[in-house]
């Protein structure tokens, strides 16, 4: 009881000072790269698949394989890294009363970190020298600042984790005894993950550097790839958990509801934290050199993160009968009928709920072995991934921005501009349908991905292919104009929409749920739990490539 | 938590340990476990270290063949396979640059070949016909070129 009048009473003074300006001016910049990322990554995009469907070549100075590894970087490291920065810490600052100025400066600086790495990556990506795809599997070799750049973006994401992290542990000091507002809460989680899930990164890359400066002859190329998908796995639940905080706490508010179950709630943040990160290897369930037995043991672990969302999918389903009938649907089914479907703030997260339910079917289906072998590196994959992140957790960024964008800019979402984020929608979900739907399909068919138009010497099941490619460019164009709706979007809410207040919606809890048992803001002791479950998915398996290792590789490139 | 909440969570729970215990059916009581060989070899020195110094096809039983083949940026060696119908092939792969992707269209062989490691996969070609073998992972400029057939015949 004394949390929720705590709660209401910051958000209370929120409410009439708003935003402080300064905190403010930081998350504007961080979802000002996120959309530029968005505009130049979509365009790529499209690039590829025209491409694909043989319907565009590209010039000779630019490479197929050096726009995918720019349309790559750009949208699952840029777009999303921005992203969830910019939002969790407007979020921060609302919920905790504030960013201390400490902070707000390890924010700038971790902002000027990323920018300069990205810099650095993205010249020799411009200039072919690092056409090697975001996940840069030695031997093929970059040149060095491609990776000098990588470092710099981990170092500037580890800024911002430390910074949520004194933010938090400096309210918990004039709280002491109180639950974690449940949105930072869901920050603390995320930042977590972002700060132990990119250490195996961080350490590949720093195998990577001295090897691709000559420095040292080779490279262990099992160690690098397992490191790397130790943070690649992990990466992905992390844009998932940031989708979900936003269905757990946003979304009831956006349709005059109140959350789920707090208690629950909480959970769901603790098991998807420490289950995490040993799952890595359902990426590489097919590498020669991993004992079926450690394979089996992280299919099991990515399959445990299922659960977790499937008691995410109970508690939103019930928030929205709930709601809907206290709102008068009856029968049933009735209360779906009373939905905002025409809030782009509900309709987009709406969408990515559902689309989830099918990419998650699809992830629960692929990590299964024998399956995995049918699809693996097809095309199958790159449906699956524009379902999961391209739309579930990118529609429900959307909506996200509809509230937020505003909510910094001190401005107001117009009927005009919802009624753009509606139709917005509806053309994302159904160019990812054609896109998405085709790849799947065509994946099934044996089309590989991260491929070139080809036909293989006229091969005749590769040119089988071809009308599913040509859907898939179809879906394509589709994608980008809903790209170029939202940047509009964006850009138009952050510097031109009418002047005035926006709330940042957080919904209250049910008035019955008013106990929360303490024990649930015990993170030394989650992350305690997730470092032992990740010894127990990794130690084995890395010492054995470390101590088994063939001779190592030398840098190569060949592009 | 309210009864129905615990009713699907218990559905949930059993829905997962099904594909578990079905996975786990498959890879350790019928042996259909995905490709996961543990020899190593010197990625330098794959021409001098048999098997591989001598690529190519072998047979080896009753309408059962051994490929011996390596990968590399953009070819397979050896390439144009052709077998009986019917025949079980065992595939030993490896890499002598970087990573590759061993897939045969239309069958379930689809392998990661990475330097350093043999890998090894078997396949039963009971249909007649030409079949498409691809690299599915991105290995440089000539990616989208490295193909080659197996023809059964
Ligand atoms: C205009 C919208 C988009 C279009 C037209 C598009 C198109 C494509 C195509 C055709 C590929 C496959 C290339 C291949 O494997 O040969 C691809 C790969 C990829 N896309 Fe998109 N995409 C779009 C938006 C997004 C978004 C919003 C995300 C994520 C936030 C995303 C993430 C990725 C990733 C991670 C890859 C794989 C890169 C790799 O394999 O190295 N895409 N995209
Ligand atoms: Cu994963
Ligand atoms: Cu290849």
């Amino acid at each position: 009881m004394e949390t929720a009048l705590k709660e209401s009473y910051i958000q209370k003074v929120n409410r009439y000072m708003g935003l402080q300006r300064e905190d403010a001016r930081i998350s504007k910049s961080y979802l000002f790269v996120a959309f530029v990322a968005l505009l130049l990554g979509g365009i790529l995009g499209l690039l590829q698949g025209l491409n694909r469907a043989g319907m565009l070549e590209l010039p000779y100075w630019l490479n197929y394989y050096q726009v995918l590894t720019a349309h790559g970087v750009l949208l699952v490291l840029v777009l999303t890294a921005f992203f969830t920065i910019g939002y969790f810490y407007a979020g921060l600052s609302h919920t905790l009363g504030g960013l201390l100025p400490k902070v707000r400066k390890m924010a700038w600086i971790g902002f000027s970190l990323k920018i300069v790495g990205f810099v650095f990556a993205v010249i020799p990506i411009l200039l072919n020298q690092a056409s090697v795809l975001y996940t840069f599997y030695p031997p093929m070799a970059a040149s060095p600042y491609f990776y000098i750049g990588l470092v710099l973006i981990v170092l500037g994401v580890w800024m911002c984790a430390f910074g949520a992290f004194i933010n938090v542990a400096h309210w918990r000091k004039n709280n002491r005894g109180q639950n974690l507002p449940i949105f930072s809460f869901f920050a603390t989680g995320v930042f977590v993950l972002l700060f132990f899930g990119s250490i195996p990164v961080a350490i590949e890359v720093f195998m990577i550097i001295p090897w691709a400066f000559g420095w040292v002859e080779t490279i262990n190329v099992m160690l690098s790839r397992t490191l790397f998908w130790a943070f690649g796995h992990t990466l992905v639940n992390i844009w998932y958990l940031t989708a979900v905080s936003a269905w757990y706490v946003i979304v009831p508010k956006v349709i005059g509801g109140r959350r789920f179950s707090d208690t629950l709630t909480r959970i769901v943040v603790i098991l998807l934290v420490v289950m995490n990160i040993p799952g890595g290897f359902h990426h590489q369930i097919v590498d020669p050199g991993i004992s079926q037995e450690v394979k089996f043991l992280h299919v099991f672990m990515s399959l445990s993160i299922a659960f977790p969302s499937l008691m995410t999918a109970y508690a939103m389903f019930s928030v929205f009968e709930r709601t809907g009938r206290k709102q008068g649907g009856k029968g049933l089914l009735g209360w779906y009928k009373k939905l905002p479907w025409g809030d782009v703030r509900f309709l987009a997260p709406m969408i990515a709920m559902i689309a989830f339910i099918v990419g998650g079917a699809g992830g629960i289906v692929q990590s299964t072995n024998q399956l995995n072998q049918v699809v693996h590196n097809t095309m199958w994959i790159v449906g699956h991934f524009h379902i999961t992140v391209g739309t579930s957790v990118i529609l429900t960024f959307f909506g996200i921005t509809y509230w937020l964008v505003p909510y910094i800019s001190n401005r107001t979402l117009t009927p005009k501009i919802n009624r753009l984020g509606v139709i917005q929608t509806f053309i994302w979900t159904v160019g990812m349908l054609f896109m998405a739907g085709s790849m799947h399909y065509v994946g099934l068919l044996g089309a590989p991905r991260r491929t070139s138009y080809t036909t293989y010497g006229e091969s005749a099941t590769a040119m089988g292919w071809d009308p599913f490619m040509i859907l898939i460019a179809i879906g394509g164009v589709l994608l980008i104009v809903g790209v170029l709706l939202q940047v509009y979007a964006v850009f138009h809410l952050m510097f031109r929409a009418p002047k005035g207040k926006t709330e940042f919606p957080i919904a209250e809890r049910e008035e019955h749920d008013t106990y929360t048992p303490y024990w649930t803001e015990r993170w030394g002791n989650w992350i305690v739990i997730m470092l032992l479950l990740i010894a127990m998915g990794y130690v084995i398996p890395i010492v054995d490539f470390t101590i088994n290792a063939p001779p190592g590789s030398p840098p190569i490139k060949t592009w | 938590m309210s009864k129905s909440e615990m009713i699907w969570l218990a559905l949930s729970f059993g829905m997962l340990m099904a594909f578990m215990l079905a996975t786990g059916y498959q890879t350790f009581a019928l042996e259909m476990g995905p490709p996961s060989h543990g020899e190593t070899i010197d990625p330098q020195k794959v021409d001098e270290t048999a098997p591989f110094d001598q690529p190519g096809i072998k047979k080896i039983g009753e309408n059962e063949y051994e490929v011996v083949m390596t990968m590399q940026i953009f070819s397979f060696n050896p390439s144009d396979i052709e077998i009986p119908a019917g025949a079980t092939v065992h595939f030993i792969l490896t890499s002598k640059d970087v990573t590759h992707g061993f897939q045969v269209a239309g069958t379930n062989i689809n392998a990661m070949v990475m330097p350093g490691h043999i890998q090894k996969i078997t396949q039963t070609f009971d249909r007649p016909g030409e079949y498409l073998v691809l690299c599915n992972e991105y290995c440089g400029a000539g990616h989208q070129l490295m193909s080659t057939t197996i023809n059964v015949k």
